[in-house]
């Protein structure tokens, strides 16, 4: 008894040895962007879209997985996988094209920190700043453990969501039915819908931050069985919060009066009626999201580039020794930071172009890890199943196929 | 810039030409065979129609930029894979290696060669590795842009390089290691707390490459630098019986550190494999919870007779030379090994050979229980500024010391 209880218990240790990278990036994947296309898709078409999150959950579980176990036994981030396997050439474009999309991720996050402050009548030329700040000494003063464990800390916030949903008293029995039955109509706006959700769910700097974050950890292939539950677990909980945001705007908003909201501050404004308390809560997670995914984006970016080129990077080395990493992090926040502060900035389209940057992306980065990690020299034993392969491709050509969509929508207008 | 460079970039791509100027393929990639040579460019992979043709360093007459190679001899055989070759574009190019005189893993992003004329001979030798801006800006403008071109403007990028001599590559298959004559010796040289740092930004293969071959003592001294978790992952990694020669060269805390973080099965097998002597020190320390005095202290320290004198303390110190680079005080003990008092070892300096130990002691001693808590030791520390606290047992009996490093250790995790 006492040997089944120890063995389990080394087994729990090894799961929280393991826990962060995979839970980070899973709850930083409903950052600002991400809640407004969750409460707008519940403001217009109620509880109609809630069917997508099962397969939105196994296509993010797939993809995450992937990386996560390319990362446990190669010990090598991404893009240094990507520089190695494929060259100087294929890594910078494709590093390029990761600055540019995520640097209008993160203008989204501070833009996503203004509008949620001003709810509480907070000037976004002071909370801006201010957050700019922060997310800047956060990182280059701590260790990765450290701010780990604050970012463990930013993720037990999205409780807010599923309290906010209880609060507005949502109609459950429809809430579960059309979870599991799928419907189709063919509305325009309702399929732009359905690839905005799946388009916001699996960006590419998601890829390269959580392999990356797994190598750093130091998982290694032993301990992936532990990891690879921790991914599962933490793509399926990013679904719930997103089930409860659209379930919140569902019924606050679409019971009420069907409408399209313009941003997330809207969805927030619709709960008060609901009680303080759900208003307060959906807009603090608002906040919480959004520099949440601020502190990361442009940490992960840095790492990504310098690694990929082949330039000095982390947190841990001096500003002398890295040049390259601190001058694109630095760069990312105050730039970003910037934009939101800049009067009649055309934020909508850049946010747009965000989009279309990600979805150009996305088809290398989902191909390029397939193709890596089916090379035996590099996983070993660990190379995709023949089954799984057979999915990973559905995956990736699916998500393709969506992301071209949305980039033909957004582009047309 | 010298007319005798020659870029990696620039030698992929470049015209071969036979005896009569006729062209018959281009550069593919270039070879060195570490065996024979460390720094010469060995052998030339033409591709050419289907197969790849080897080109000798010594079939060739002339090489220059702008123009091409000019073959002196035309007997050219089909290349075939060999593994004695280290193939730039290949395994270098895009690779990561370690600057021994940097002390850091960078990624290759280009090679600089000299030409150099030797009798009828173009010779193409390795000089440095280049990383950086100006390297990138070449490749990427490689056969996209012409040489010279590439050339004049890479001039307003500051460049950076590593000379061959101070590269070293890391190649995970050992057979292949011996075939490319890889050493790690270089590394050897380096400070153990260096090599960790490079040991730790390398990826679990190319780790356990390096902690298989180099020495075991150095081995153990830069595991000791690095952090538990790695640790005990690249303990895993290892045989057990490698893996114990390196744990028993070890300090038995810093032993007993590694092995507690490792599955009770592998730090077993671990021990197993141990010297006795050894085993027993480091088992006797594992009882130890990590929290507690116990867990921290070392139990190499040098205690002699409380009526020892001063020849006695110098030859029980000629006894363990190897403790001496950290040893800074000496234990007294009666004989009931129980702790009486504590020398400073800089008085033993200004003493004659028959003073007593006793006479040189501190005056106060200070020394704490095996099962006293962590905090409260760093605490002791603190208040009273030691080098070394005694740990004495249930008995009284003196069970090891705790060194300011081991505090410093505890402090930097938390």
């Amino acid at each position: 008894m006492s040997k089944i209880l120890s063995r389990y218990r080394y087994q729990i240790a090894v799961f929280l040895a393991v826990l962060g990278p995979g839970f980070i990036t899973a709850m930083v994947d409903n950052d600002s962007g991400g809640i407004y296309t969750y409460s707008a898709a519940g403001a217009k078409y109620g509880y109609l879209p809630l069917w997508t999150l099962i397969p939105i959950t196994v296509v993010l579980i797939i993809t995450q997985e992937m990386c996560s176990r390319m990362g446990a036994v190669t010990g090598k981030g991404l893009s240094d996988l990507i520089r190695e396997e494929f060259g100087l050439r294929l890594t910078f474009l494709m590093m390029a094209l990761l600055v540019l999309a995520n640097f209008s991720n993160v203008v989204a996050e501070f833009a996503g920190v203004a509008s949620s402050l001003e709810l509480f009548h907070i000037s976004k030329y002071v909370s801006v700043p201010l957050a700019a700040v922060a997310v800047w000494f956060l990182a280059v003063k701590g260790n990765y453990r450290s701010v780990e464990k604050i970012f463990l800390f930013a993720c037990v916030f999205y409780v807010t969501y599923i309290i906010s949903g209880f609060l507005v008293k949502p109609d459950w029995k429809e809430a579960a039915l059309n979870s599991i039955e799928p419907k189709l109509m063919l509305d325009s706006g309702y399929i732009y819908m359905l690839i905005g959700m799946v388009g916001t769910t699996i960006a590419p700097w998601m890829q390269f931050y959580l392999q990356s974050a797994v190598v750093e950890k130091g998982v290694t292939a032993k301990e992936y069985a532990a990891s690879r539950i921790e991914v599962i677990v933490g793509c399926i909980l990013t679904d719930v919060i997103a089930f409860f945001i659209i379930v919140a705007c569902a019924g606050a908003i679409y019971s009420v009066h069907p409408r399209d909201i313009s941003d997330a501050k809207e969805a927030a404004l619709a709960l008060k009626p609901f009680g303080q308390y759900a208003f307060l809560l959906f807009s603090a997670g608002l906040f919480n999201a959004s520099i949440f995914a601020a502190c990361i984006l442009p940490l992960s970016t840095a790492y990504s580039v310098c690694e990929g080129l082949g330039f000095e990077a982390g947190v841990n080395r001096r500003m002398r020794e890295a040049p390259v990493f601190y001058f694109l992090y630095t760069a990312l926040i105050v730039a970003g930071a910037a934009v939101i502060l800049i009067p009649g900035f055309p934020l909508v389209r850049m946010i747009l172009l965000s989009q279309v940057f990600n979805g150009v992306l996305l088809p290398f980065v989902l191909i390029f890890m397939i193709l890596l990690i089916n090379k035996k020299d590099l996983m070993g034993e660990w190379v995709n199943p023949r089954w799984f392969n057979t999915w990973s491709w559905v995956t990736v050509v699916v998500m393709i196929g969506l992301t071209l969509a949305l980039v033909g929508i957004t582009l047309r207008g | 810039m010298a007319d005798n460079i020659l870029y990696f970039t620039e030698l992929t791509g470049m015209p071969v030409l036979d005896l009569k100027g006729r062209r018959i393929g281009r550069v593919r990639d270039a070879a060195l065979v570490p065996l024979v040579h460390p720094s010469r460019i060995d052998r030339y992979l033409v591709g050419g129609g289907e197969s790849w043709l080897t080109v000798r360093y010594d079939q060739i007459q002339s090489v220059q930029l702008g123009r091409g190679i000019q073959l002196s001899d035309e007997v050219l055989v089909p290349y075939h894979e060999d593994e004695y070759m280290l193939r730039i574009a290949r395994d270098l190019l895009d690779q990561q290696i370690i600057d021994v005189n940097g002390r850091k893993v960078v990624r290759v992003t280009d090679v600089t060669l000299e030409i150099q004329a030797n009798g009828p001979h173009d010779i193409l030798a390795v000089m440095e590795v280049d990383i950086g801006m100006r390297s990138i800006f070449r490749r990427l403008f490689e056969g996209v842009a012409p040489p010279l071109w590439v050339r004049r403007f890479q001039r307003w990028i500051p460049p950076n390089s590593i000379r061959w001599d101070f590269c070293n590559v890391v190649e995970p298959d050992p057979l292949r290691r011996l075939r490319l004559n890889i050493s790690y010796q270089s590394l050897e040289e380096m400070h153990p707390a260096d090599l960790a740092d490079i040991v730790e930004d390398l990826s679990h293969a190319e780790r356990e490459a390096i902690f298989e071959t180099i020495d075991n003592e150095v081995a153990a001294d830069a595991l000791s630098e690095i952090e538990p978790k790695m640790q005990a992952s690249i303990l895993e990694s290892l045989e057990p019986e490698k893996a114990a020669e390196i744990v028993e060269e070890m300090s038995p805390d810093e032993a007993a550190d590694a092995l507690s973080e490792l599955e009770d099965e592998t730090s077993e097998e671990i021990l197993e494999e141990m010297d006795t002597a050894e085993k027993t020190e480091v088992e006797e320390l594992l009882e130890f919870d990590e929290d507690t005095a116990g867990g921290m202290m070392n139990t190499e320290y040098v205690s002699l007779h409380e009526n020892a004198s001063v020849t006695d303390a110098l030859e029980a110190l000629r006894g363990n030379e190897d403790l001496l680079e950290t040893l800074n005080t000496l234990f007294l003990v009666d004989a009931d090994e129980k702790l009486t008092a504590a020398v400073p070892l800089a008085r033993l300096f200004i003493a004659e050979g028959g003073v007593r130990l006793k006479d040189l002691a501190s005056s106060t001693l200070l020394s704490v229980s095996v099962d006293e808590r962590q905090d409260r030791v760093t605490e002791i520390f603190d208040k009273y500024n030691l080098l070394t606290l005694p740990v004495l047992d249930e008995d009284g009996k003196l069970a090891g010391v705790i060194t300011a490093d081991d505090v410093i250790s505890v402090l930097r995790e938390s």
